[in-house]
């Protein structure tokens, strides 16, 4: 998994309650058996104005300049700042791959679905949860400057501002200890579990007494 | 001691290792695999040179992609194809039991694990799916994980997690007749929200909840994820014990006594305290019918679509408005006059043998509606097609115009050649009413299974006793 430290990037705010994996990526592009190629397809039935369907060439479809990832203003954003529940639904790992395909790193909501939150830090994805006022204050400080870049340092927890923007904005995040650790070294889980090997014998020789049904 | 809840209680059970970061390493003892979610898991074991820690601990069917016709042809889209051949082969290279598309046993794998036994109290479940959580029904602790962890869980059999809050959701007293589990957890996400749920375990108690079948109870816990809650759970009853024994994946001889002994204890203690409690009167609850794009967007069969305007939370409004548009209605317009296009019974929500039953029962004697384009009845494994079948189901839903078809996902979420045309209306029993689920463009409306078949014999939506 690539590490994440900081990054300095634009920021593309996307004003919709409840945004579920469905939309993130629509069912047809699930077909895939790899974990990569799925960014041309983020948001497909928001981002384009026809069907997509896999294998179609994706820079000959009529895109929908309506839509916020379409604006000249947020290309190359790579920090997406959502509203509550984002990443509802479907436990389906190919939402944080099309987002991260895609190029987005960090993304910015007051609330998030529990098991999108969790795939998100297994694909080197930041998910940062704020207070609903200061998510608010973001929307308006991103959507008030063009061109303006946010910068998320996961070392010291923070967002800031650059002169562009012309405010300044210093927030502090909260994550807890091994998900922060596991991004910043960018880690191997199954490794790390499997340091404990002997541990889940043990546990496997008790349990073996207790329920040995399952085994 | 210290009065602990059921899913304290499987939490506890369940951890060998406590790191000092606030993390746990879980012990999980089963896992369900299905062909979308698990072909990257595959490739991440073979590129590191790992094989899977425990074997008989998995057990994989396709179930997303499959037809629900003609099987005997295969299956027609060749990137589908391309999706199950992998299954098979990942099962067939690492030694995976499976159930295969020609299997009678084949299913939705949350229809068919318990069916099989292979959901039992007192475990550890994951899946590679969020409906994961319909096996908590069992008093199991059960939930939905992306590829990353299916792979980490076949590499481990563990996984590494922090614990969720307690919540309680008490529905008490008797229902009325003609509510459903499915009507009870659509007006329980409409009271506590989509989100209301997040960073919790539900348990489901109150004599409304004791009194539902292991099935009720399986469509209870299934939709606990549409809450926010990722692991929903009823506790161990008479009728839990009653329902796995002497199944194939059961435990059998002097080992089922010791079994009933251990899994009585999966209920929560009397003092035990729930971080959040919600209380309900069952009398209150009706049919339910969802008028949005999001479950908890959902009113009863006696009601109006409701007015954004009278919403004070702006950015709930935009959602609301938005939510009409895309399902082609108006505020204040009774959901019972609104017509139905396609009627969809199945789903891992609610295509089980008393689903199948339900429905027929209100389809006995009548005919689907004319301006019906499509009624499909999709069982949920071949067994539950089979039952039906010996029971007579499937002649009085076809003899009253209804598709009688072969088990998988299906329509629920249009992964096989099952879907909805842009604008379509359904009334489906299936559990995501999102923006483009049944196929782009399409609206969903989540019902019960009597429910969806009144609608399809009313040609809209109505209440079943005024058929």
């Amino acid at each position: 998994m690539e590490k994440f430290t900081k990054i300095t990037a634009i920021t593309v705010p996307l004003d919709r309650l409840n945004v579920d994996t469905d939309a993130i990526i629509p069912k047809q592009f699930l077909k895939s058996i790899k974990r990569s190629g799925f960014g041309p397809n983020l948001f497909d039935e928001w981002r384009y104005l026809d069907h997509g369907e896999p294998g179609m060439d994706n820079s000959r479809r009529a895109v929908n300049p309506d839509f916020v990832l379409n604006k000249p203003r947020y290309a190359g954003a790579q920090i997406l700042l959502a509203r509550d529940n984002f990443g509802c639904g479907s436990s389906r790992e190919h939402a944080p791959w099309a987002l991260e395909d895609f190029g987005i790193r960090v993304i910015i909501a007051p609330s998030f679905a529990d098991i999108f939150y969790n795939n998100c830090f297994k694909n080197g994805i930041l998910p940062i949860i704020l207070a609903e006022s200061t998510v608010d204050q973001l929307f308006q400080a991103v959507e008030a400057k063009e061109g303006a870049q946010l910068t998320v340092d996961l070392q010291q927890k923070k967002i800031l501002s650059d002169d562009s923007l012309g405010e300044k904005i210093e927030i502090s995040f909260e994550l807890d200890q091994f998900r922060r650790h596991c991004l910043l070294e960018g880690l191997d889980e199954i490794a790390l579990t499997l340091e404990h090997s002997d541990d889940i014998s043990a546990y496997e020789n008790k349990q073996k007494e207790i329920t040995p049904w399952l085994f | 001691m210290t009065a602990k809840t059921l899913y304290d209680k499987l939490w506890d059970s369940h951890v060998l290792r406590q790191n000092n970061d606030g993390t746990s390493l879980l012990y999980i003892d089963r896992q369900l695999i299905h062909e979308v979610t698990s072909p990257q898991a595959f490739e991440g074991l073979r590129i590191a040179g790992r094989k899977p820690w425990k074997l008989s601990a998995n057990l994989a069917t396709p179930d997303h992609n499959v037809p629900t016709t003609d099987r005997d042809k295969g299956i027609a889209d060749p990137i589908s194809k391309l999706q199950v051949d992998t299954l098979d082969d990942n099962c067939t290279e690492f030694g995976i039991t499976e159930f295969k598309m020609d299997d009678i046993r084949q299913g939705i794998v949350h229809v068919l694990s318990p069916e099989q036994g292979a959901t039992l109290p007192g475990m550890t479940l994951v899946c590679g799916d969020s409906h994961t959580s319909t096996h908590g029904a069992f008093g199991t602790l059960a939930f939905g994980i992306g590829t990353s962890e299916v792979e980490h869980v076949l590499a481990t059999q563990c996984l590494i997690q922090k614990k969720s809050k307690n919540m309680l959701v008490l529905v008490n007293g008797q229902l009325n007749p003609g509510v459903t589990a499915k009507d009870v957890i659509l007006a329980i996400i409409g009271k506590i929200g989509t989100a209301g749920g997040t960073g919790y375990a539900i348990e489901f108690g109150g004599e409304a909840i004791r009194s539902f079948s292991m099935e009720g109870r399986m469509t209870l816990s299934n939709m606990a994820i549409e809450a926010g809650a990722r692991a929903g759970m009823v506790a161990v009853d008479d009728t839990t014990i009653e329902y796995v024994k002497d199944r194939p994946y059961s435990p059998k001889g002097e080992q089922w006594q010791q079994a009933v002994n251990y899994w009585s204890d999966f209920h929560t203690d009397t003092d035990a305290q729930f971080d959040k409690t919600v209380t309900m009167g069952a009398s209150d609850i009706k049919p339910q019918v969802t008028w949005g794009t999001s479950p908890g967007m959902t009113i009863s069969i006696d009601d109006t679509i409701p007015d954004p305007t009278e919403e004070s939370d702006s950015i709930k409004q935009e959602g609301m408005r938005a939510a009409l548009e895309y399902m082609g209605l108006t505020a204040g317009k009774r959901i019972n006059e609104v017509p139905v296009d396609v009627v969809f019974i199945g789903s891992c929500t609610n295509s089980r043998i008393e689903d199948i039953r339900a429905a027929a029962e209100v389809a006995k004697g009548k005919k689907v509606a004319d301006s019906i384009k499509q009624a499909l009845v999709v069982p949920g494994s071949g067994l539950v097609k089979q039952q039906a079948e010996e029971e007579g189901l499937d002649k009085i839903l076809i003899q009253a115009g209804f598709e009688w078809r072969e088990p998988g996902c299906s329509m629920c979420l249009a992964m096989n050649a099952d879907r909805l045309e842009p604008q379509e209306r359904c009334a489906s029993t299936s559990n995501r009413n999102f923006e483009g689920r049944q196929g782009q463009g399409g609206r969903t409306h989540l019902v019960s299974p009597a429910m969806a078949a009144g609608a399809a014999i009313a040609g809209h939506f109505i209440r079943i006793d005024e058929l």
